[in-house]
């Protein structure tokens, strides 16, 4: 317990508190906080390397130049990617997959091809799907998930068709908090010439990432998820397909010759970032990376793990409560945890648990088709990180009792 | 009836006794509790308020010059909040309740208590009632 106590005074935010009572914060699905570490590196790119990538010749452009692109072997060695190049820098998962959604289906989606995507989806990973098929004539399609939250893999072959051209599917659902079988759906595609995103925007936080050993083509998340500075994010995509696809949007260094006749585009990665970068926020992946690596400590993890047995003991005990989400043998749950009250909206006990300081998420959590899947116009959300203590876990499960207390009497 | 003023003060006065929030969201979760049972016909979506992330209806029956209102919610914080709303207007005219400046709401506190997408929900409730009055002047 001590080690997480110590980490906790890594991240300034922890350490706040609303209305007289302590912070616990437990929305780290939608931000996660920030460790010094993360806030000194922002503020020192501002402070001391502030100038535009790349291009100039000055000394502080090459610094800002070097954290930047120091950042992307970072990044190309956590993710274990193959060359570098395949690390495309983005403001965030969503603008990495719209990326995705634009340039490969440039590339590659025509009239009467078809896409798949999980029942689960982000709206991130939905609409600029949604979008590309109705600008291409291509029909989207959708994986389902049984009662438990569970994707049904073994309707996925029948869904691949000599015409399915990609799926997109969450790493872990930002809803279900279940890690979806990502290898056996990138074996199932790549065997039917499919191709696999995966939007990472939860799956970097929790589980251990090697796109090379999963084998997907893209594989896209946000930095603010991963303790590092918000406006930054990763796409990762394989060398061989980025090269094959178009830019997404024109300008800046993404350009290898501009004429009136016609330009031509730089190579990898530059191709797919136009315009100015976020300078001072990419860098900040560096450290955030080094934190999630330090979050991996096995007595921050017996701590982590000890969180998730209290909130999994007491949401799937009380009669009045229904988890979405359900763990079993072969599918492994993060502590993440969906569920409603009976008589009680979960706006009412978001509001009485801020109340009490406790920070939680309420709402359709950006996943509409998946509250008509479960016929609910909304949830309750209490999504932790490493860095909330047992004691945290046991002061929301009282709290919720008293909140429930109050609404359902 | 109560002048319109010492309706609204008598509402502040009510809801400054409590000193805690957890202490006013029981108050309010009380007036919903207690607010006239609402006809299931009449939660249509021409009745519901935009802008509110929980479900607010909204009926309104003319009486005369006075206008009458309705309300329900499914979240009962919220529905606290138009039973309060409507328990100050309903039966007044329609020009005195389009008239009014809704300050009192400010005096309650709700605003800066509530996070700012609830924080508009109650916009949009004062909003409504603002509006229907007017339409009826």
């Amino acid at each position: 317990m001590m080690e997480v106590e110590k980490i906790r005074q890594e991240f300034p935010e922890l350490g706040e508190r609303v209305y007289g009572k302590p912070l616990v914060y437990l929305d780290n699905a939608a931000t996660s906080q920030r460790p010094r570490s993360v806030i000194r590196k922002w503020t020192e790119m501002s402070e001391k390397y502030n100038a535009n990538l790349h291009r100039a010749v000055h000394r502080i452009a090459d610094l800002a130049t070097v954290e930047y692109e120091t950042t992307r072997d970072a990044v190309r060695k956590y993710l274990n990617a193959a060359f570098r190049e395949e690390i495309v820098f983005t403001s965030g998962a969503t603008a990495a997959i719209n990326l995705v959604a634009f340039s490969f289906g440039e590339a590659f989606i025509g009239a009467g091809d078809e896409i798949v995507v999980c029942e689960a989806e982000h709206h991130s990973d939905l609409v600029p799907w949604q979008l590309l098929c109705s600008r291409k004539g291509a029909t989207l399609k959708v994986l389902p998930v049984d009662d438990g939250g569970r994707i049904r893999l073994d309707l996925l072959p029948g869904l691949l068709t000599p015409r399915t051209k990609l799926l997109c599917v969450a790493h872990i659902s930002n809803v279900l908090g279940l890690v979806n079988p990502v290898k056996e759906i990138v074996n199932i595609c790549h065997s039917k010439c499919c191709a696999v995103l995966i939007d990472g925007a939860q799956g970097i936080v929790h589980a251990r990432v090697d796109v090379q050993e999963l084998g997907c083509d893209f594989y896209a998340f946000s930095g603010h998820k991963l303790y590092a500075a918000p406006g930054t994010g990763v796409l990762y995509g394989r060398r061989e397909l980025l090269e094959q696809m178009p830019p997404f949007m024109g300008g800046g260094e993404m350009i290898g010759t501009v004429r009136w006749s016609g330009s031509t585009w730089a190579p990898l990665p530059q191709k797919f970032e136009a315009g100015t970068q976020n300078i001072a926020g990419t860098p900040t992946l560096r450290p955030a990376l080094e934190m999630a690596e330090a979050l991996r400590e096995p007595a921050v993890q017996a701590s982590y793990d000890e969180v998730k047995k209290i909130i999994l003991n007491k949401l799937q005990s009380d009669p009045r409560i229904r988890l979405y989400g359900e763990p079993d043998a072969t599918t492994e749950k993060v502590p993440l945890f969906s569920f409603s009250v009976e008589h009680c909206h979960h706006e009412d006990l978001a509001l009485i648990l801020d109340k009490m300081g406790i920070a939680v998420r309420s709402g359709q959590m950006c996943a509409e088709p998946l509250m008509d899947r479960f016929g609910v116009t909304g949830m309750l959300r209490a999504s932790f990180a490493p860095y909330n203590t047992p004691a945290e876990a046991e002061y929301f499960t009282t709290s919720l009792d008293r909140a429930i207390q109050m609404l359902a009497g | 009836m109560k002048s319109l003023q010492e309706a609204q003060a008598e509402v502040v006065e009510d809801f400054s006794m409590y000193d805690e929030w957890l202490d006013k969201y029981e108050y309010l979760i009380d007036l919903g509790r207690r607010l006239e049972a609402f006809p299931e016909e009449l939660k249509t979506d021409d009745r519901l308020i935009r802008g509110c992330q929980s479900r607010v209806w909204l009926d309104t029956v003319v009486e005369g010059d006075r206008l009458l209102f309705r309300a329900d919610s499914d979240a009962i914080i919220t529905k606290g909040i138009i039973s309060l709303l409507i328990g100050v207007y309903s039966g007044r005219t329609a020009r005195e309740i389009a008239e009014d400046d809704f300050s009192f709401v400010d005096r309650l506190g709700l605003r800066e208590n509530l996070s700012p997408t609830r924080a508009n929900g109650l916009a949009s409730m004062i909003d409504t009632i603002r509006k229907t009055a007017q339409n009826h002047c």
